[in-house]
């Protein structure tokens, strides 16, 4: 049986900046070296999607400019859309701005507060000072603790409500708001945090998880994803995590 | 008292520099110029005030040292005395070290005129402090995020500084880029727009690297008749009319020739001009364009273009052409910084030459490179993918290249890991077959290890020097 994963990717020309389509690329090569077929369908301000049809949902950070252009489609063409499929254990991957977007809101410097779409429980608010730099969080997906490692780069600091849990405790890093070491948040099979570098190509683990997922909400609890080597993806890793958690 | 400064100041800082080439520190490109910019903060200013020729700026994401390196070469052929900052030094304390190198005791200049290439976050502070005749525009593209933070904030940053220029300054600029055309339009000095017009090199549609599709004015997705790459390209907004201004310097006619370089004919309003440049790419030719457009608008007649770009040499690492010894094979050095500039980086080898290439790609993430490897995601790797016959990756993130090559389909058998630079490099040419050229892409502190490495060799003279 030709196995098939259709992704959408939310507003790729508004949201690209800090590589982040490298998680499509990541994505799309862990399926097709499994012979699974990964169908990616950009999704534009103005467009109509059947998210009943979906299996994966992308959503990547973008310039300021571009956030504002896609915040109003986001929330009332595609709300409710999404937020039902969200709800049915779409799998989602959100990063950055897109991570912020699907919280309550953004409250920004002058006061305002900016609507998200409300389906994590976390909200934002400003803050002063850039978060920029490597980070590494250790992650448990149900087979072991590992750390996972990125680059953030933010100056939105993210609060959690008891409605997510987090994705992981930051070792080396600010995290999501640079006090509590949480590491970006889980609800249902949605996964939002800072992580840009991209994240996927050098964490396979959570890259294979997400697929794994997919699958089996598309095709049945029975479903094995077929295991494939991942050794220059875990060298990357390695190297990474072996050089900031030694400088700690 | 202000001499007694500028004074003290140009002396500690000439004999900062001096010492630091003694003790081996490197050439001493920014820290004088800090030195006397602590001890005399109007040092620069007062300076560039007494050229009687004035100071010409170049900024752009990418193109800045080639574009200065041509303009340079033009205005010397034209008998100007000139003096530019052609190592690279592009923050403000480099600009004054080579106006402190320039000077007489008084801190007056022994040249007429100064050409800066200026690095973008350093441009608003550049034009305060020169007071420009000339600023020439190249283009804007995502580049280290984690340091100059979004293109939209350094487009704000630099029309504020432009509105500050004098009635009589010129500002030449790239038509066919939409962030820097707008950052022009209707600014209250003469403006020069220069621009691409040989559609064949335009490619099917907007690129995944486009920053700036969306019209300034209205927010609207522009709609591009013609792409050249990234954003770059022929453009309107289909809502409220804002398009490219009409170049009056076009790029009509580009004759690629191999890695040796393009046939140009660029016309202008008074005629029409052809050279061939001895630098390959669409990017070089457009940093010929660019240099074109800004000696036109300085008044400087064709033919002395002409002889100058064609005799023009590559700069320090912007598809350098070093022999690997006096016998050795040809190594050709293209330095990658930023997605747009490594996939047209990647497209003009691929493009060039339909042989399999063999390939050095050096990649670190120290400050100067930019600490985010996440560009690495962003630029285009693919087209390499059943190109390479060999490649050796190197630099301190020499793992997340690999993963990006393999990831881009390069056969995982034809990448090679080596971190240590100069490891790597005996690696790779000892992989490379007779006649074949090694093609070195390296990021920006990569690429220096890489020259200090050759010129202890005797393959190469130091880069202040080259």
């Amino acid at each position: 049986m030709q196995l098939t994963l259709r992704l959408a990717h939310l507003y790729p020309d508004h949201m690209n900046v800090y590589g982040d389509r490298g998680n499509i690329i990541a994505l799309r090569q862990r399926c097709q070296r499994r012979h699974i077929a990964l169908e990616v369908i950009p999704v534009n301000p103005g467009d109509t999607v059947d998210w009943q049809t979906m299996d994966l949902a992308f959503f990547g950070g973008g310039q300021d400019s571009g956030q504002a252009l896609i915040a109003s489609d986001l929330i009332e063409r595609q709300g409710p859309g999404l937020r039902a499929a969200i709800a049915a254990d779409l799998v989602v991957l959100a990063i950055c701005g897109g991570y912020q977007l699907l919280g309550h809101y953004f409250l920004t410097h002058t006061g305002e507060r900016l609507p998200g779409l409300g389906v994590l429980d976390v909200y934002t608010i400003a803050g002063k000072r850039r978060m920029i730099g490597n980070i590494v969080i250790e992650v448990d997906l149900g087979k072991g603790p590992w750390q996972l490692v990125g680059f953030e780069n933010h100056s939105g600091r993210t609060f959690h409500g008891p409605g997510v849990q987090p994705l992981g405790r930051v070792l080396v890093g600010y995290g999501d708001n640079g006090q509590d070491r949480k590491g970006g948040a889980i609800y249902r099979n949605t996964f939002g945090c800072y992580l840009h570098g991209a994240l996927l190509p050098k964490n396979p683990q959570l890259t294979d998880h997400l697929i794994e997922l997919a699958l089996r909400r598309r095709y049945g609890t029975q479903v094995e994803l077929a295991p494939l080597p991942a050794e220059r993806e875990l060298t990357a890793q390695r190297v990474m995590v072996q050089r900031l958690l030694s400088r700690r | 008292m202000s001499r007694l400064r500028t004074t003290t100041a140009l002396t500690l800082a000439r004999t900062a520099g001096i010492l630091s080439r003694r003790l081996g520190f490197g050439g001493g490109t920014s820290l004088p110029g800090q030195l006397a910019r602590a001890i005399d903060p109007a040092i620069l200013t007062n300076f560039c005030h007494a050229l009687p020729a004035g100071v010409i700026l170049i900024a752009g994401t990418n193109g800045k040292t080639t574009t200065s390196r041509m303009l340079a070469a033009i205005l010397e052929q034209a008998g100007v005395s000139l003096l530019h900052n052609r190592a690279g030094a592009n923050l403000l304390p480099g600009l004054t070290t080579v106006a402190i190198n320039n000077a007489d005791w008084r801190g007056l200049p022994r040249a007429s005129c100064a050409l800066f290439e200026t690095d973008e976050a350093a441009l608003p502070q550049a034009i305060a402090e020169t007071h420009p005749r000339l600023v020439v525009l190249l283009n804007l593209f995502r580049d280290q995020l984690d340091r100059y933070g979004e293109i939209d904030t350094i487009a704000r940053h630099w029309r504020q500084a432009l509105q500050q220029l004098p009635a009589t300054s010129t500002v030449v600029f790239n038509a066919d880029d939409p962030a820097i055309a707008d950052i022009v339009h209707q600014l209250p000095v003469r403006t020069v727009a220069f621009g691409l017009a040989d559609e064949r090199h335009a490619v099917g549609a907007a690129t995944h690297i486009a920053d700036s599709q969306f019209c300034h004015t209205c927010g609207h997705r522009y709609q591009y008749q013609r792409i050249f790459y990234a954003h770059i390209g022929h453009y309107v907004c289909p809502q409220c009319g804002h398009r490219r201004p009409d170049p009056v310097i076009a790029l009509t006619v580009l004759e690629p020739r191999g890695l040796e370089g393009s046939d140009l004919q660029i016309d202008h309003p008074n005629g029409q001009i052809r050279f061939h440049v001895p630098l390959p790419g669409l990017y070089n030719a457009q940093n010929a364009l660019a240099a074109t457009a800004a000696a036109l608008a300085l008044g400087i007649d064709t033919s002395t273009i002409c002889i100058a770009l064609s005799q023009i040499q590559a700069a320090f690492g912007r598809i350098e052409r070093i022999s690997a010894g006096s016998h050795g094979p040809t190594m050709l050095i293209a330095l990658i910084k930023n997605p747009v500039g490594a996939s047209e980086t990647v497209r003009m080898f691929t493009t060039a030459t339909t042989r399999p290439l063999h390939l050095l790609i050096a990649i670190n993430d120290r400050f100067a490179d930019g600490t985010d490897v996440s560009w690495l995601w962003d630029a285009d790797f693919e087209p390499l993918a059943q190109r390479v016959a060999h490649v050796t990756v190197s630099g301190t993130r020499a793992a997340d290249m690999a993963l990006r090559l393999d990831y881009a389909g390069v056969a995982t058998e034809a990448i090679t890991v080596i971190d240590d630079l100069p490891t790597a490099l005996d690696t790779a040419l000892a992989a490379l077959p007779p006649g074949e050229t090694l093609a070195i892409l390296p990021t920006y502190t990569a690429m220096l290890e890489l020259r200090s490495e050759i010129t202890r060799r005797g393959w190469a003279r130091p880069f202040w020097e080259a």
